[in-house]
């Protein structure tokens, strides 16, 4: 088996970083923060973090954020949980998450739960799971998980389990392994995880795993490295 | 996108890439200004409407577009041509968008936002699923917008699941028309819906149906994972049953005070031998359960009043409900040196279950046709592994004979097929050796059964515990050694056992633990135990007083796998124990959280923890602190 190359990996990342004219970077301007969160991500855990400037990186996530607390996916555009979700995990890569107004972000989150415990992604109100996660997350990095309703935010995800024991993005909808993540992750965070049916998850989990060595998110589909 | 190859751009192509680059940056740019500035113009919009159609994931854009509708609609309040205008543009801008990418999320949402605003009709919308199922079946997004607009539009369960019937006769390997039909069918199943009223006659042909794809393509998962879910349609009782209880009904209960009592007359199972004050009565569930208290449940008892009782639920997290329950008796006073004999009714100290809607006995309504046809299905799946050697094929035969055998229990001419059922789980591990560990632990939980199915096979293997430095005349001791166990079960046959031998197996949790109450002395010596977060079961075990997890691998491994099915400081679980703000946390507790955490509530008096990673002195001095009882370490006596 060979070995990581990370020096060509930092390099790729930090090009990326830099090419901020190329037409792809452009046409995905609007997921920045994300991309920020997987570069510099992978970044530290290759021990690399200081291949790029803290102060730049940290001084561009504080101008995505908008007045409702949330960030944007980059400057100047709408603020989303998605992002939101980035921009704290990045200052906590950096250990700076104490620069924000926690109360503010978060109140931001508190305001998109629903009555159902479900999450909306922002104020114009698509429900997902995977927006259960991220405001679950969120809060637990910022340390206000108290503040959302934790009880009901686990019914909702309880009631998106499917028969085959994975997890969809809204109640009945298919399993897969990204909303499986979501939700199992969630429940994890919330101490919630004895509403998963260990078993038959973990044997449906298995069988993502194809001949070649990778996994797939769904029975019958193509392995991915996302998964 | 997935699936296209990258390649490095020729220098002709990356100056073009970047004319085209800058192109869209002042398009964006535009579009932004527009945004902020609350522009709605004609021009405005179609300017959203050209990044979208190419671009459907700026999810700004279709924000902005909802604001545009928004305003033109109180512009053109009372105008309802125009209000359908302005829509049905909205709705082609999003299968134009669609068109680019269908999956995108934005696109899917902006259409259910608009039909929010009432508009379009259910053939309309049927009709543009319609193109996407064919472009891709799998598309989640295309079943989800599907659910939502049959729900909406009042379409009815019926229709939908022939549509599913429709999609999987065109290709039997639609895991999502599966899906649908199972959530479909369970939908019209419990609304007890006309020509769906019992499972019996709907089942059957389910059966059949799956069979078609099972069979046609065996190696495909998607009808495999629909006949798990029929299996479990067959067996499952939805109320739930009180599978065992202890002390065992019908049976006298012998209280043994500390004097000894040689070749006593009496069976291990009936014979409890106290140290303290109390004794459990312990519930066992064949599922979890909530509201058990001493007003659902009546315990006709000399020792105490019922209502005094206290039922406690045994979950790891601080949940309701639990397939455990236990409450403690209290012996009179004074009696502590004899032994007195209980004789336990047949009936069960538990005389109502009824609030809770359990089921004292153990037959199944319409238990005739669940047999049928799992004896049917067996039938079918002999005959397609004498076709072929398929895994799956061999899983669910293990599964359908499990189930059976759990059917005709308690059995008064009982067939088992534990033996064909174990072979078949070693069979599998030659057959998917990546999965190994799955079949292993299934094999485990099907040797156990075998092993605790009757009364002569368990007693063959107890033992007295002759060589512990405790009196003599200490209970049996339950031998579960050398079996390869990688996997507990059985629980509901071992509510009776105070000493449990376990050592030699391959062990990584013992989850259910908790049930046998009744512990007083485990080995779980030479197991592959990673963590101290794994013996979660044993905080439950008040009555613990010997541990042996010596030779295990606890401080072997960097990455705790069981962390999260425990209690922490890290999680946040409302009312988590950590915060009481009652413990003084010092530098140990800091290093050993996990073991201070499992270790802490007990009453030990010997323990051995030799041959594991994490022992040293100072891990040593650690645990005489923690366990103050405690007087032999490792075999050394303390002081």
């Amino acid at each position: 088996m060979g070995e990581l190359a990370a020096d060509k990996h930092v390099k790729y990342i930090i090009s990326v970083e830099k090419k901020k004219d190329s037409f792809e970077s452009v046409v995905m301007e609007h997921l920045r923060l994300n991309g920020a969160y997987w570069g510099l991500t992978t970044l530290d855990i290759l021990g690399k973090l200081d291949a790029v400037d803290e102060e730049d990186v940290i001084s561009w996530i504080l101008k995505c954020q908008d007045e409702s607390g949330g960030f944007a996916g980059n400057i100047g555009h709408d603020p989303h949980v998605l992002y939101t979700l980035s921009a704290v995990q990045v200052l906590a890569l950096f250990d700076k998450v104490d620069i924000l107004d926690a109360d503010k972000v978060s109140n931001y989150i508190v305001g998109l739960q629903n009555e159902d415990g479900s999450f909306s992604g922002d104020i114009w109100g698509e429900v997902d799971t995977r927006f259960s996660y991220i405001a679950i997350c969120c809060l637990s990095i910022l340390q206000r998980l108290d503040k959302i309703n934790v009880d009901k935010a686990v019914e909702y995800i309880v009631s998106c389990k499917n028969l085959d024991g994975g997890f969809g993005c809204t109640p009945g909808g298919e399993s897969h392994s990204g909303q499986i993540f979501c939700c199992v992750g969630a429940l994890a965070i919330a101490g919630a995880l004895h509403h998963v049916d260990k078993d038959l998850l973990g044997w449906w989990l298995c069988e993502r795993q194809v001949k070649s060595g990778g996994l797939n998110g769904r029975p019958e589909k193509l392995p991915d490295v996302v998964m | 996108m997935h699936g296209r190859p990258r390649k490095p751009l020729k220098p002709e192509d990356a100056a073009a890439s970047a004319a085209k680059a800058e192109k869209l940056r002042v398009l964006q740019s535009q579009f932004l200004h527009n945004h902020h500035n609350h522009i709605y113009s004609k021009e405005a919009v179609e300017l959203s409407t050209k990044l979208l159609e190419t671009n459907p994931e700026l999810y700004t854009a279709w924000n902005y577009r909802k604001l545009a509708v928004q305003h033109k609609l109180t512009e053109n309040d009372s105008d309802p041509d125009s209000l359908k205008s302005i829509l049905d543009e909205e709705l082609r801008v999003v299968e134009s968008a669609l068109r680019q990418n269908f999956k995108s999320y934005g696109a899917w949402h902006h259409r259910k936002w608009i039909l929010s605003k009432g508009h379009s009709s259910i053939d309309n919308e049927l009709r543009l699923l319609d193109k996407f199922q064919k472009a891709d079946s799998r598309n989640f997004h295309a079943w989800n917008y599907r659910r939502f607009v049959a729900a909406s539009m009042n379409r009815s369960e019926e229709d939908e699941l022939k549509y599913t019937e429709d999609m999987i006769c065109n290709n039997f390997s639609n895991y999502s028309a599966w899906h649908n039909r199972s959530l479909l069918l369970s939908n019209l199943l419990k609304r007890k819906v006309e020509g769906f009223v019992s499972k019996e006659k709907v089942l059957p042909d389910e059966y059949e149906f799956v069979h078609q794809a099972i069979f046609t393509d065996p190696d495909d998962q998607s009808g495999w994972f629909y006949h798990l879910w029929l299996l479990d349609q067959t067996v499952r009782v939805d109320s739930p049953q009180l599978v065992s209880s202890w002390p065992t009904p019908g049976s006298d209960l012998i209280l043994l005070g500390d004097r000894c009592l040689d070749g006593c007359a009496s069976s291990p199972f009936t014979r409890f031998h106290l140290d303290s004050r109390t004794f459990p009565l312990v519930l066992y569930f064949n599922q979890a359960v909530e509201g058990v208290n001493s007003s659902t449940i009546t315990v006709d008892s000399e020792l105490n009043t019922n209502k005094d009782l206290v039922w406690k639920p045994l979950s790891s997290c601080n949940s309701k409900a639990a397939q455990v329950w236990v409450t403690q008796l209290n012996l009179p006073d004074g009696n502590t040196h004899s032994s007195k004999v209980f004789p336990v009714e047949d009936s069960s100290p538990i005389s109502s279950l009824y609030q809770l809607s359990i089921k004292n006995d153990n037959e199944l309504t319409d238990f005739e046709w669940r047999a049928a046809t799992i004896a049917k299905e067996i039938d079918h799946f002999r005959e397609l592994l004498s076709l072929i050697n398929c895994k799956i094929g061999k899983l669910t035969l293990a599964r359908l004979l499990m189930a059976h055998d759990a059917m005709m229990c308690p059995p008064a001419n009982k067939i088992s097929h534990s033996e064909e059922v174990l072979e078949l789980y070693n069979d599998l591990m030659r057959l998917d050796p990546t999965h190994v560990q799955y079949y292993k632990d299934q094999h485990s939980l099907v040797l156990l059964q075998q092993v605790t199915s009757n009364w002569e096979s368990l007693l063959s293997r107890c033992f007295h515990y002759s060589n512990s430095p405790s009196n003599r005349g200490s209970p049996m001791c339950l031998q579960l050694k050398n079996l390869s166990l990688s996997r507990l079960g059985s629980f509901d046959k071992l509510l009776w056992v105070q000493m449990l031998d376990l050592s030699h197996n391959e062990l990584r949790s013992i989850e259910g633990l908790e049930a046998l109450q009744l512990l007083s002395c485990l080995n779980l010596s030479n197991n592959i135990l990673g963590s101290f977060t794994a013996l979660e079961p044993i905080r439950q075990l008040k009555s613990l007083r010997a541990l042996n997890i010596s030779y295990n691998e606890i401080g072997a491994h960097s990455i705790d796998t069981t962390k999260y099915l425990c209690s922490s400081p890290l999680s946040h679980s409302v009312g988590s124990e950590w915060n009481h703000g009652q413990t003084v946390i010092d530098d140990d507790i800091k290093s050993y959280w996990e073991a201070y955490f499992i270790l802490k509530g007990l009453n030990l008096t010997q323990f051995d923890i030799v041959g594991n990673a994490i022992v040293n002195e100072k891990f040593k001095s650690f645990l005489i602190k923690v366990l103050p009882g405690l007087k032999w370490l490792d075999g050394e006596q303390l002081h």
